[in-house]
């Protein structure tokens, strides 16, 4: 004889607390993360509008506020959001809609998803600030933006393509402007990466030569100083 | 001729009468027929044909009875490059780097759809068929292909390579590609490779 199996059920299986599914949360107008309110008592003006879309709160901010908006999601002690999962962009395909550039932050103390956007208008720079500053994550999440979209972090150490290769020429992929298969013929993309020679790919920081300026040979001293990064 | 008694093994005899350690061939035939059955791959694995590929040297499928249990991950070692998975752009300078370093004679198996036409990767970023930047013996269609495809790939490249003839030196001719452009082909004819075909959406380029 064996004893029936009776499973322990715990947070949101346990009896009386529906699990989130697609049919019990609201596609939109569900509850808001309580961050969203702190937010607008923190920055009034900078908040433009918040959205809960199955149950996940977007809060639009201005551009110009969004660097101080998420350090203090970082660091305040009622948030702490101390993950940055992703940084990226999303353009439509109407030209009239703006551009906007995504942050997912998680708090893992308090177990909240907070999504912070930003508005770039048409015909505006396409600028934000980096927040490589509270998130050393934000460094090749930003670097990828870049790369496909374009759009400049200022404040970033490090501001280069990560994708595609440091000459890629024909501009930026993931903007709606590009066609799926580049700008330029086959032959000349064949060209052109063929051109390239595959050893100079890494820069002289990621093959930790500039660690060791001190023991280098005066040559790759003046290359090093000389702001050289691809080794060509 | 038949058997005749050992001799015991303080015995030193020669008899030429028996032939039983002699036997008589083409030059070619013995030395293609060596160099098929000890192909050493050079596996150039970028995507999901590569796990195909692994499966194929495994146990189940043995790619060791065909001499090629030895997989040679320096280029300088290897007879055939099996390109098993899309290759981009950004790999292209590469795979033909890879390819320059192998030694003669050298074969190149193109595995997968991806590889040998770019497959559905019909964009910026992908090398639409690996044709485009080194010669390519024997493609092996599927999506990925099963490990069988790649056999009989491979045993046609094993075909092929009995067939050679060591008097034809134009064989082991190394590929200069034209130093200008760095390509083995004519653009015109990269360009026409490339083009999409089937139901594929036609684009407009903005040319160049």
């Amino acid at each position: 004889m064996t004893a029936p199996f009776t499973p322990v059920l715990a947070g949101s299986a346990a009896s009386g607390d529906a699990p989130a599914s697609p049919r019990n949360v609201p596609h939109r107008g569900g509850p808001e993360n309580p961050s969203a309110a702190a937010l607008r008592a923190q920055f009034a003006g900078a908040i433009q509008r918040v959205d809960v879309v199955w149950n996940e709160t977007t809060v639009y901010v201005q551009v110009s506020r969004v660097h101080d908006i998420i350090a203090w999601l970082a660091t305040d002690a009622e948030q702490q959001y101390n993950y940055l999962s992703d940084v990226t962009a999303v353009e439509y395909r109407d030209g009239e809609q703006p551009l906007q550039v995504v942050w997912h932050l998680r708090s893992l103390p308090f177990r909240r998803f907070l999504r912070i956007k930003v508005e770039l208008a048409p015909g505006a720079a396409l600028e934000v600030p980096s927040v490589w500053d509270v998130y050393k994550a934000a460094d090749w999440l930003e670097r990828e933006c870049f790369d496909m979209f374009g759009i400049t972090f200022s404040g970033h150490p490090d501001l280069r393509r990560i994708l595609m290769w440091e000459q890629y020429r024909e501009g930026y992929p993931l903007r709606k402007d590009f066609p799926l298969r580049g700008r330029f013929s086959r032959s000349e993309q064949l060209r052109q990466a063929l051109a390239a020679n595959p050893e100079a790919r890494y820069s002289m920081e990621e093959l930790s030569i500039v660690d060791a300026f001190d023991e280098l040979p005066a040559d790759m001293r003046a290359r090093v100083k000389s702001g050289e990064r691809t080794g060509e | 001729m038949g058997l005749t008694p050992r001799p015991g093994d303080d015995v030193v005899s020669y008899n030429p009468g028996s032939q039983e350690s002699f036997m008589t061939t083409r030059l070619d035939f013995l030395v293609n027929w060596s160099r098929a059955n000890s192909l050493w791959p050079m596996p150039f694995g970028t995507a999901c044909c590569a796990i195909e590929f692994m499966a194929s040297a495994a146990s189940k499928f043995d790619l060791a009875r065909f001499g090629m249990e030895r997989m040679s991950f320096s280029p300088r070692q290897a007879d055939v490059l099996i390109c098993a998975g899309r290759v981009p752009f950004k790999l292209a300078p590469v795979i033909r780097r890879i390819y320059q370093q192998m030694m003669q004679p050298k074969w190149v198996i193109s595995m997968g759809a991806c590889a040998s036409t770019g497959g559905m990767f019909d964009n910026y970023a992908v090398v639409q068929g690996i044709d485009t930047i080194i010669p390519v013996d024997v493609y092996v269609p599927g999506c990925p292909p099963r490990p069988e495809g790649l056999m009989y790939g491979i045993m046609m490249l094993q075909k092929k390579i009995k067939n050679e003839r060591a008097a034809d030196t134009s064989l082991r001719d190394e590929m200069e590609p034209d130093p200008k452009s760095q390509l083995y082909i004519p653009p015109t004819a990269i360009d026409e490779l490339s083009e999409p075909f089937g139901n594929a959406v036609h684009q407009t380029r903005s040319g160049l």
